[in-house]
Parts: structure tokens; sequence; C-alpha cells
């Protein structure tokens, strides 16, 4: 009997173990099927010869024969002889280098992130949802299916993709799926949809609606007006003021009187990350070496792997275009044909507000619009969670939008006021994709300007050259038709006159075209002057970048390719340029420098100051000066408006005055030392304090903390100290996965230059096209073509792109031109 | 010692061999079937699982681990973490499955001596 137990109970042994190492257990990956040497992720490995010079696949549903060239960055260049069989080359070679990062990213837009790692993503998941980004998606490929052009195009794209999806065993799944333990699932249209989404979410999602309604009831009108401004003190926006208006404008909505709405205690989670932004610039052929124009791009993003951006060129009877886009989202979207050149940069316009609501009663079944009750819509969202059963969510939705948040919801994002409705462009059905695929067909202006008119959301500044010698810049999308300042604060639900009224229409969006000044260039700061009929909104990027590349392109005569580059790498510092010669000034206005620590401190006090007196504004890897003054001026600002604006000391979740205004402040109403600071504006004392504050107390005081805590992060002062140190770049996997991304990159610039470099975000793809007779383009992103993390193509372009280099990409004309760059040769067939 | 040798060889080419086309525990009936078949000792037997499919991994790893995969190996084992040695990854994983091969040899043994007595 006991040989019979003894046996029993080895096998379950044997059993369990096994159960265990073959099950994703919490978050760690079933570790038998991982590590496996049949199936798990060493069969993800890659060589030389995994990937022929030569060969022949063949795919359902081809055409005709499609020959793929690939360089030795493994761009592919697409020739296909009609448009089916080039957009699904496209979806079945993006697959191929892409599947789990294209996926991922429409199950992070479509929120069904628990359906993969269970209920920690459910939060996010649901916010997704009441956020609306699905329901968009939808909207928008109901457009994109009506029209034949773009419905072949996601039809042929997908079936592509779907080419090899299908080909895949479990063993050749996408290193992703196997450590998550999931499968691809098919590729459908919508997704294509949903990756647009996510862009207009991360582009422009962002509001402060709620936080300037609370200082709108804290401190009244005025004061809103004085320190929140609806136009800079100091701009240089993207339609130079007076460029001539060619249409008449529509008639303005009346403003109703303005809302009080209800103060929100509303407790924030987290801040939005109000970094991302871009360049683009373009110079005409009066200022360029070879007469005809050259037009640069570099989108700043949050930097991953696998790389945002996937680089490709399409040929086909009609059209022959390279450049990049998303993965998942056909055609081309920044990039250049024989012809001409695009780019974007993304707009700032208000195109998301809320609405406060009035429900009937606590079944919320009923809202007050217009003089009566309406009946409130629900829908029931089923969100699938790994390991549990599926969550229901009861979504509310006005005719203004979706509530975000119901009552006893807890807020996800700081942003999202509580019983509020959302009215967001990007709930709007448009079609995007159709617009891309006219750029990349484009010959010319009047091509550039036909197919802007079907780009809703996100709004991008459209910067466009042409080798007819054109230049032309267009901050376009669908753009509310508001009256001043409507929806700069929380907006009346109730009142039918608070609705959006309508739409900017298409032909009247801010544009200019060939300038006198042979220059066009945007960075993110207004779309245009005080001279623009409509109001657009009024929080905008500080105009640092917009200026210094304006002011660096009105230098440029003879220019190249190269100059461009050059600008795209410059790292001067505006704001330190404008800011540090007066907080110098100021600090040593009383003297020699004060100090709470004794003589050490002191001395090292004066140490800083020389470096930073002998500092040149430049943001290098090694500037000394550029960790201190950042740290100084950040430290300065907080010591300025903490008092008035953080929730620590009012109770309320509020923001601080914008840069510029928050300069104008410092420069000229902080009053003279010579004076004691007669005068200085009132927001300079610290109000907690029994003692009145002057400025020369907050540089002292954030000038001390700077150095001191400096000190403590970096020891004495020295080469540790330098910016790239500080800055400290990570460019991390998209899943966060420790060891599959770079940390602490030694590169120059800062969010704030033209190089805009950030900790996490920066340029995520660099180019700049020379338009002639043989157009030329140079390119690079942080990272590369293959989404492998074992290929040496996961990131062969980083370093070039650290050291602000670019790539000359190889553009061909045909099919069996010969290049020294290019490496295979495949043919796909049906 | 030659049953003990006979066992592990037979254990660690047919385990290889089925790997290739079937799930990793195919591994269980393997060296449990094998191991009952051969009337092997118990400790034997276990050892015999535990090398034999040990090995059945061990070689097609470290083949990988130095023909494409060393990169992504590196990158795992920073992650999991064992201080980025991919090496380890290839024992680590062996040793796994061995432990799983010799409790299922060593669960045959015993069965066949319960079944047999």
């Amino acid at each position: 009997m006991l040989r019979y137990v003894k046996a029993v109970l080895a096998l379950l042994t044997t059993v369990i173990l096994a159960w265990v190492l073959n099950t994703k257990q919490g978050d760690v990956p079933p570790v038998a099927r991982l590590l496996s040497p049949y199936q798990g992720f060493w069969r993800n490995g890659e060589t030389a010869t995994d990937f022929p010079a030569q060969q022949t696949l063949h795919l359902p549903g081809l055409h005709q024969t499609v020959r793929v060239r690939f360089d030795d960055r493994r761009v592919p260049h697409v020739f296909a002889l009609n448009d089916h069989d080039l957009y699904y080359a496209q979806g079945y070679l993006t697959a191929r280098d892409r599947l789990w990062q294209m996926e991922f990213m429409t199950r992070v837009a479509a929120g069904r992130i628990s359906e993969v790692v269970g209920p920690k993503a459910l939060e996010y998941d649901r916010f997704q949802r009441r956020m609306g980004l699905p329901l968009g998606a939808a909207n928008s490929l109901r457009e994109m299916l009506k029209n034949d052009t773009t419905r072949l195009v996601l039809e042929s794209y997908s079936a592509g993709v779907n080419a090899y999806i299908s080909q895949l065993r479990p063993a050749d799944y996408p290193f992703e799926y196997k450590l998550l333990d999931y499968a691809p699932e098919p590729w459908q249209p919508l997704k294509c949809a949903l990756l647009l989404k996510l862009m207009a979410w991360d582009l422009s999602g962002r509001s402060d609606d709620l936080r300037l309604s609370n200082i709108l009831s804290k401190y009244g009108s005025e004061v809103t007006r004085d320190l929140f401004p609806d136009y800079p003190v100091r701009e240089d926006p993207v339609v130079p003021v007076g460029a001539p208006l060619a249409f008449t404008p529509l008639p303005v909505p009346a403003a109703p009187p303005l809302f009080g709405a209800a103060v929100s205690g509303l407790v924030p989670e987290r801040e939005p990350d109000a970094e991302l932004g871009s360049n683009n610039f373009a110079v005409a052929g009066s200022r360029s070496a070879s007469g005809l124009p050259l037009l640069a791009n570099d989108p700043h993003l949050q930097l991953n792997l696998p790389s945002i951006w996937y680089q490709i060129q399409l040929s086909a009877p009609g059209q022959n275009v390279y450049g990049v886009t998303i993965p998942g989202a056909p055609a081309i979207i920044i990039g250049f044909n024989e012809s001409v050149a695009w780019g974007v940069t993304n707009v700032g316009g208000d195109v998301l507000d809320w609405y406060q609501l009035k429900f009937r009663d606590s079944t919320r079944r009923e809202y007050w619009h217009d003089g009566r009750w309406k009946p409130v819509r629900r829908v029931v969202e089923h969100v699938a969670v790994r390991g549990r059963p599926d969550v229901l969510d009861t979504v509310l939705y006005t005719h203004h939008g979706p509530v975000v948040y119901d009552h006893d919801e807890k807020p996800f994002n700081a942003q999202t006021p509580v019983r509020h409705a959302l009215r967001w462009t990007a709930h709007e059905g448009a079609n995007e994709v159709l617009a891309f695929v006219k750029l990349n067909h484009a010959r010319n202006y009047a091509d550039y300007d036909q197919a802007l008119r079907t780009y809703a959301s996100p709004a991008q500044n459209f910067i466009f050259a042409s080798s007819q010698n054109d230049i032309a810049i267009r901050p376009n999308g669908r753009f509310p038709l508001k009256y001043p300042d409507q929806g700069k604060f929380i907006l009346d639900g109730s009142d039918a006159r608070q609705d959006w009224q309508g739409w900017i229409p298409m032909s009247q969006t801010p544009r200019v075209k060939n300038p006198e000044r042979g220059f066009l260039s945007s960075a993110n700061q207004h779309s245009a002057g005080p001279d623009y009929p409509y109001y657009l909104g009024w929080d905008y990027a500080p105009w640092d970048r917009a200026h210094r590349i304006n002011e660096q392109l009105a230098t440029m005569h003879h220019a190249t390719a190269d100059t461009l580059r050059r600008l795209q790498n410059d790292d001067l510092g505006i704001n330190a340029q404008t800011m540090l010669p007066w907080m110098l000034a100021m600090v040593q206005a009383g003297g020699t420098p004060v100090s709470q620590t004794g003589e050490r401190g002191g001395s090292l006090q004066t140490a800083v100051l020389q470096t930073l007196q002998g500092w040149n504004y430049h943001y290098t890897a090694k500037a000394v000066a550029a960790t201190v003054f950042e740290l100084w001026y950040q430290e300065l600002v907080r010591r300025l408006w903490e008092d008035d604006f953080s929730r620590a000391a009012t109770g309320l979740e509020m923001r601080y005055p914008a840069r510029d205004r928050t300069n104008q402040l410092l420069l000229n109403q902080s009053g003279n030392p010579a004076a004691s600071f007669q005068g200085a504006s009132p927001w300079i004392d610290d109000r907690r304090t029994p003692e009145k504050e002057n400025v020369h107390d907050l540089l002292t005081a954030s000038l001390q903390f700077t150095v001191d805590s400096l000190t403590r992060k970096f020891g004495p002062l020295g080469p540790g100290w330098a910016w790239a140190n500080q800055k400290s770049t990570d460019i991390n996997h998209l899943a966060q996965l420790p060891g599959f991304g770079h940390q602490d990159i030694v590169c120059p610039g800062s969010p704030g230059t033209v190089n805009a470099t950030g900790a996490r975000n920066g340029p995520s793809w660099r180019m700049v096209v020379a338009l002639g007779p043989q157009v030329k383009a140079y390119g690079i992103f942080p990272g590369g073509q293959s989404g492998n993390p074992a290929s040496r193509y996961y990131d062969d372009m980083l370093e070039s792109w650290r050291t602000g280099q670019l790539d000359e990409l190889v553009f061909l004309r045909a099919a069996d031109e010969n290049h020294p760059r290019l490496q295979a040769a495949w043919r796909l067939e049906q | 010692m030659k049953p003990f040798l006979l066992l592990f060889l037979l254990i660690f080419l047919l385990s290889s061999l089925a790997q290739l086309w079937l799930p990793w525990w195919v591994i269980i009936p393997i060296c449990l079937g094998l191991a009952a078949w051969q009337r092997a000792a118990a400790g034997w037997a276990f050892w015999a699982g535990l090398l034999g499919v040990a090995l059945s991994w061990w070689l097609p790893a470290a083949w990988l681990n130095t023909h494409g995969a060393e990169l992504l190996a590196h990158r795992l084992a920073t992650l999991l973490p064992l201080g980025g040695n991919s090496w380890l990854l290839v024992l680590l994983g062996g040793l796994l499955a061995g432990m799983v091969g010799g409790l299922a040899a060593l669960s045959g043994a015993w069965g066949r001596g319960a079944v047999s007595a």
C-alpha cells in the first residue's frame, strides 16, 4: 500500500511542479515555456542567415508580384504594381518587424490591457474607455470605410498583417508574447483608427480647465486675466502676424456670462506630461544653396523601444514615397517623395472641454440642458480581465460626450474633473488616413491643400515644401468655432449657448505660403497672432524653441541639409539667456551671496556663481552651469508660486502661470534692489510667512537649495554635475522591462532647447529633406527598425541619434536600381 | 551503471525528439514510461530523468546562446534578474526541466515497483 502512496505522491508532485512552471503566476511568466529552447525565448534569436539576401515569399491574397529591397538599416523599399499589394506588403513587413508593439499599442488605446496583465490595469482600461478613445476610433473607422481609397488601404494593410500572423506558430511569436503569455489576435482596420486616437490622446488629451476654474473662483477674473493671459507677452506665432487673410470670417458666437463652476476639491494622482512637442521648419530656395527648398522635422514624443516610428519606402503606380509611420498605421505620416516633403508638429489649440452637469436626481438618468431635462444614454463596457470574470462598467453619455468619471469613481488622472461631460474633437469621425494617402501622392501645393481637408485630430502644424519652390505651413485640424475663452474654464453643461457651435471651416484655418522672409517654422507655439479672427486656445508651449529656430533661420543663406541638421541639434537655452543675467545680477545685488551654512557654503556658492557667469547658455552634455541654472530657476519658480497656486498651500488643484508671464513678473515687476524692492508685485511675498520676502530672498534661498541638493546628489562641484547626469535621458521598453532599454544616455539638449531631449521625451525622428531634381533626404530615430530585442537592428541607430548625426536615406527610383547600401531583395508572390 | 546510462540516453534522445513538435511537458510521460519500462532503481531513475531532460535543454540552449539569442538572453537575464548572465539562464532552464523529468522518472520507477510487487 505504502508503495502505491509513494508512487502517487511522486507523480502528483511532478504534475504540480510542471503545472506551476507552465503557468503564468501573477507577474511571473510561465517559466518552463519561456525558457524552453524548443518553444521559448531562445527561438527569438536572430542570426545573419535568418535574413536571406534573396527569397520569394508566397502570401495568399496578393494580386501581383511585389519586390522589396532592404538597405543596411533594414528599411524595406517596397515596389508594388497596384495599391492593394502596396499596403498589403506594408502591413506584412511592419508586422514582421513590430507585431507585438503595434498590437499592444492598440490594446492600450482600446482599454484592453487587463486582458493581458490582469486586474492591475483595470483602472487604466476603464479610463481609456470612459475618455471615449474606442468611441472615437469607431466613428473614424466609419468615415474611413465609406471612402473607397481608404477602405482599400485599410483592408489591404490588415490582410498583410494577418498574412504574417497566420504564418506564426507559438514558437515564432515575438518575445513579449511569450513573456506576458498571450497570443496575437487578428488585425482589423479598427486597430489603425485606434492608433490615431492614441496619438490624439497623447497630443491633445490634456486640459487645464479644472485648474483654471479653481483659480478663477479663488482669485477672480482680473487676476486670472493678468496671470493667465490669452496671448503671451513674447510670442513668435506659427503663422506670422500680418500674414494675409484670404477669407471673410464667419461670425463668432456671442459669449455668455462667465460661468462660475463648482470648485473641485479633486486630489490629483499624477501630473500630465506637458513636455511633448516638436519642431519643423522649411527654408525657401532664396535661402538655400541649391535654390530649392529644404525642410526639417523632429517630432518629440516619449522615447521608447521598440521605436515609435518605422521607416519604409512605398512605391506603386502614381506614387513613390519615403518616410516614417507608426507601426499599425498605413501609408507615410512624415516623409517626402520626388516632388514634395512634409512634416508635422503638434498644435496646442484647445479642442477638449469639460461641461459641468446638472442631473435631475441621484439616478442620473436625466440632465438639464437648454431649459429641459434630457435623457442620459448608458453604455455598458465589458472589460475582460485575465483570470477573472469580465468587469462591467456603465458609462453615461450626454450630447456633449461621455461622463468620464461618475460620482463614486476613483479619478485616475487629476485633470479629469468629477461629474463633468467631456467634449473632445477626437470623438468625431474623420478620415485622417485619407489625408496622409493624399500627401503621399502630392506633387505640388494644390495637392497639399487638397490633402489636408479631411484631417481632423490631433491637430498638427503641417509644414510643406515642393520642388516648384513653394513652402507653406498650416496649423490644421478640426477646431471648434468658439467665442473668446470658451473652454478656458469648465463650461456650463446646461446652457446651450456654451455648447460648441460648429467648426472653423477647413479653408479658414491659419495658413501661410511663401512668406517674404523666406522661411517657416513651428515649435508648438501659438498658431497665429492676435490678428487671426478666431479663438483657438490660450495655452501653448513656451516660445523658446520657436524663437531660437526663427532667429537662426533668419540668418541663413546658402543653407544646406547640414545647416538644418545643425539647427535640429541646437542646444542654446533661450530661457537661460533671458533670465540668468538678471538672476545673477539680482542675487549679487545685496553684496556677497548670502550663505546660511557658513564660510564653506559661501565659497562654494561663489564658485557656482562663477561657473554660471562663464556659461554660454548651451545645454551641452558636459555643461555644469546648465544643471545649476535649471534647478535654480525651477526652484525659484516654485518658491514664487507655491504659496499661491499649489495644492499643499491652498487645498485646491491649480497650476502656475506660464513661463513667459512668470519671467515678465520677475524681470519687470519684482522691484528695484536700490529702492528696497518698493512696489514689487505682491505675488513675490510668501504669504505663509510673517516676513515680507523680496525677490532677492527667493533667489538666495533657491540658489542655496540648488547647491545643497546638487552637492548631495553628485558630490563636490565638478564634472560630476554635468548636465547629462542631471537630465539622465532614458529610453525604456514599452512594457518597462528592465534590461530592454537604454538608461542614462549621454546627450545634449533640454526640453526648452531646439534639441528637445529631456529625461524621457525627445526627438523621436529627425528628418531633413533637400528638394531638387534628385531629392536627397536624411533621417534617424533613437532605436532601430526591428522590434525584436534579440536583433542588432533593435537599437542600431541609437548612437548616430545620440551624437546628432543623420543617415542619408536610401530613396530608390526603381525596384532594380543599384545602390551600395542595399543588402537584400525579396519577392512577395501569391 | 549500465542501466542508468541506457535510461539516461533514452530519456535524452526521446525527450529531445518529442519536444521538437510537442509541448515541453511531454517529458513527463516519456520519463515516467521509460523508467517504468526499464525497471530502473528509484535513485538511478531520478538522476537519469534529471540529467537526460536537462541535457535535452542545455544543448540546444547553449547552441542558441552562441548563435543569435545571446543578446536577448542577456536582456532576459537582466530582467529576471540573474545579473545579465545568459549562461545562468541556460543552466537554470535545464535544471527546472530536469527536476520535472527526474520526478517523473522517479514516479515511473516507484509505480512499476508498486505494481510488480
